[in-house]
């Protein structure tokens, strides 16, 4: 299927290379508009799937709005060598200092994608081709891995095996949305063939939704219970080897969290984001999720709230409370609230009496009380 | 002074018409941002609370000319939507969105570049960012004002809530901030850290700079570089994630220990060795850019 010169000019601008701004139209009156719009001096060319279009007179120039429409009047309905003009693209007339030529293509013969290039353009580029062929640069695609390869020393004989993989990683790379394509180790055999011994791949999650077949990929088989399950609650949980839960919101803050609980002398058992403007459900969902990991001896809630407000969080707490068995009301709960609303989530806590919960009002001194309580040493509330 | 935004902010929306576009556009509104309108492809000609919508990033510009955009769109249009608002004109693009696509922020990243060179004329932040706050003149984002007075504190934060964090802690200890500025936790940033000390360094009002910092990436290792080479004014920073797991993505896209490559430990030392001071937790980072503001005897504004 061939395009017109103005649906391929949209196809290449979408793909970031620069095109002159312009308008496709049907009418003599639509393109001195068009031609208004873009901006005088203009170009106003036949859209039809033919060469030869300036000879025959479908390309011209207008400096006004006059010119742009005797020219759209003349164009519309010519007849070049069968084709009738029905559109017109009208686009601003550029300055050139030079004139070069591009192309990538299918090569039949050598079954490879080719790149062309040629400062001779914007003339019949087979005149080029026979008359200075030394002006028109060839080059297969796979010429470039090939150099690579070389410059790595890759022995002689599997130079061409080698660049095959290359271009194969690049092609994994760009179409899968990966952000890592390796191989390593790359071997070659006996018999000289070049060979993935093996495979590290990431693709990037936030493209899923342009690889639907990728989605299943993920190796749920083998990943952990816990962080599968929160991935289906769209929470943020990264499974640690300690003892200390931990929840906060925002991911630099819970990081931070895991350090200074760290520093404090103790063993941090999750990451868990609960993400800016968390309600009350997903408080309590991320209580569960915490409270999952057999390991847990105390849990560190760390609330700076922004978007979130600290009066959700203690609601989600108490309601999450509520629900879990003697076993999860064993485990002390270390609560830190500050910003958004802070004094009414503190006030909610105090009110709902909650066995075994303590607050803090500082990061580091949530961080020191947790870590006495994780290791058996009481607190005072 | 103060960085990027300011009274002088025109601010446009894209996204305006959705939940979170509109309740963050009215919340920067009521703090005082100038908010001249919104675009939302197909809404043309609506209104939010008054905001004129438009359909594209050309009309609003040439109805309402717009200097500042916030990219409130879901993360598939908002590649497409941080282009359209660059090519329409406008200087600094603040992208919100999280959950971009890496391959789209490489794109976008070398476009504007080519497309703008120097980097002077066209600046993104974000995406995945809470955004830029001036207190006392304009917010543009999701960062919660309240905890913010105008002073001499520069931030740059990677995180929102750890910005916040550190910020509220040097405001209780009296001191104010000219510009917090969100740069995102994704692994290709339009602004890197060394994009904004550039212009906390030329910025009068700054005196000092908070810089927060976690593991992922070189961006710290780049700041220190900077810092040690070109910044006359004090420079404190903190880094988040001395306890991440190598390989593990935490929270952020580009919160991830890769190999041996991105360690927390590996950044508070490259900025040490020029250096920077750097704080062991959020409070500790607060006292010393307290202590450094304290000798150097400046009012909080």
């Amino acid at each position: 299927m061939d395009l017109l010169e103005y649906q391929g000019k949209q196809l290449f601008a979408r793909h970031g290379l620069r095109v002159s701004p312009g308008r496709a139209v049907t009418t003599v009156e639509d393109a001195v508009a068009a031609a208004e719009e873009v901006g005088f001096p203009v170009v106003i060319k036949a859209q039809v799937l033919i060469g030869g279009r300036g000879k025959a007179g479908g390309v011209k120039l207008a400096a006004d709005a006059d010119e742009a429409r005797e020219h759209a009047r003349n164009i519309l309905g010519m007849d070049i060598r069968g084709h009738i003009v029905r559109k017109l693209w009208v686009e601003h007339a550029s300055d050139i200092a030079a004139e070069y030529y591009a192309a990538v293509l299918l090569d039949r013969s050598a079954k490879k994608p080719l790149v062309m290039f040629s400062v001779e353009g914007g003339v019949d580029i087979e005149e080029v081709a026979e008359r200075t062929p030394e002006k028109l640069i060839r080059r297969h695609v796979r010429e470039q891995a090939v150099e690579i390869a070389t410059a790595g020393a890759a022995d002689a004989d599997v130079v061409e095996g080698v660049a095959d993989a290359l271009l194969a990683l690049y092609e994994v790379w760009l179409e899968e949305d990966a952000t890592l394509a390796e191989i390593n180790p790359l071997i070659v055999t006996p018999e000289r063939e070049v060979k993935a011994l093996d495979a590290k791949v990431s693709l990037d999650g936030n493209a899923l939704y342009r690889h639907p077949d990728s989605d299943t990929l993920s190796d749920s088989e083998n990943e952990d219970p816990i962080e599968r399950r929160a991935k289906e609650q769209g929470l943020q949980y990264v499974k640690l080897d300690g003892d200390i839960g931990i929840l906060g919101n925002g991911a630099g803050l819970v990081m931070s969290t895991l350090d200074v609980v760290a520093g404090a002398g103790g063993r941090p058992a999750n990451f868990l984001d609960a993400g800016g403007g968390s309600d009350a459900e997903k408080v309590k969902q991320a209580v569960e999720l915490i409270l999952e990991n057999d390991a847990i001896k105390a849990v560190l809630f760390n609330i700076f709230g922004g978007i979130t407000r600290c009066d959700e969080v203690a609601r989600g707490l108490i309601a999450a409370f509520a629900d879990i068995g003697e076993s999860g009301r064993s485990i002390p709960f270390v609560v830190r609230l500050d910003g958004t609303n802070d004094l009414e989530g503190r006030r909610l806590l105090a009110d709902a009496h909650l066995p075994n919960v303590y607050t803090a009002k500082t990061m580091n001194e949530a961080a020191e009380k947790v870590v006495a309580l994780a290791a058996g040493v009481g607190a005072a509330a | 002074m103060s960085v990027l935004v300011d009274e002088h902010t025109r601010l446009a929306v894209a996204g305006i018409t959705g939940r979170e576009g509109s309740f963050h556009t009215l919340n920067n509104r009521r703090y005082g941002t100038n908010v001249v309108g919104g675009v939302t492809p197909g809404k043309g000609g609506q209104d939010v609370e008054g905001i004129p919508v438009f359909d594209s990033w050309e009309q609003a510009v040439a109805e309402c000319q717009p200097n500042t955009a916030m990219i409130f769109v879901p993360p598939r249009f908002a590649a497409d939507s941080i282009l359209e608002a660059a090519a329409a004109g406008v200087e600094l693009v603040i992208a919100i969105t999280e959950g971009i696509p890496a391959h789209d922020e490489l794109r976008v990243y070398n476009l504007l570049k080519r497309d703008h060179p120097g980097g002077r004329s066209i600046r993104l932040i974000g995406p995945n960012c809470p955004g830029i706050l001036s207190p006392g003149k304009a917010n543009v984002g999701i960062i919660p004002a309240s905890f913010f007075t105008q002073g001499n504190v520069g931030v740059v934060s990677r995180s929102g809530t750890l910005t916040y964090q550190i910020g509220n802690e040097i405001a209780r200890a009296g001191f104010g901030c000219s510009t917090i500025v969100g740069i995102g936790g994704d692994p290709v940033p339009g602004s890197s850290f060394v994009d904004v000390l550039e212009l906390f360094q030329a910025d009068e009002q700054t005196e000092l700079v908070v810089l927060s910092g976690e593991i992922g990436g070189s961006a710290e290792e780049e700041a220190a570089e900077y810092i040690a080479e070109r910044m006359s004014k004090p420079v404190v920073a903190y880094i988040a994630g001395f306890t991440a797991p190598a390989g593990k993505q935490m929270g952020h896209a580009g919160a991830i220990v890769s190999g041996s490559a991105g360690t927390a430990a590996a950044k508070a030392q490259a900025l040490e060795a020029r250096g920077v001071r750097v704080g062991r937790t959020p409070t500790e980072t607060a006292e010393i850019a307290v202590e450094v503001l304290g000798r150097a005897s400046l009012p909080a504004a």
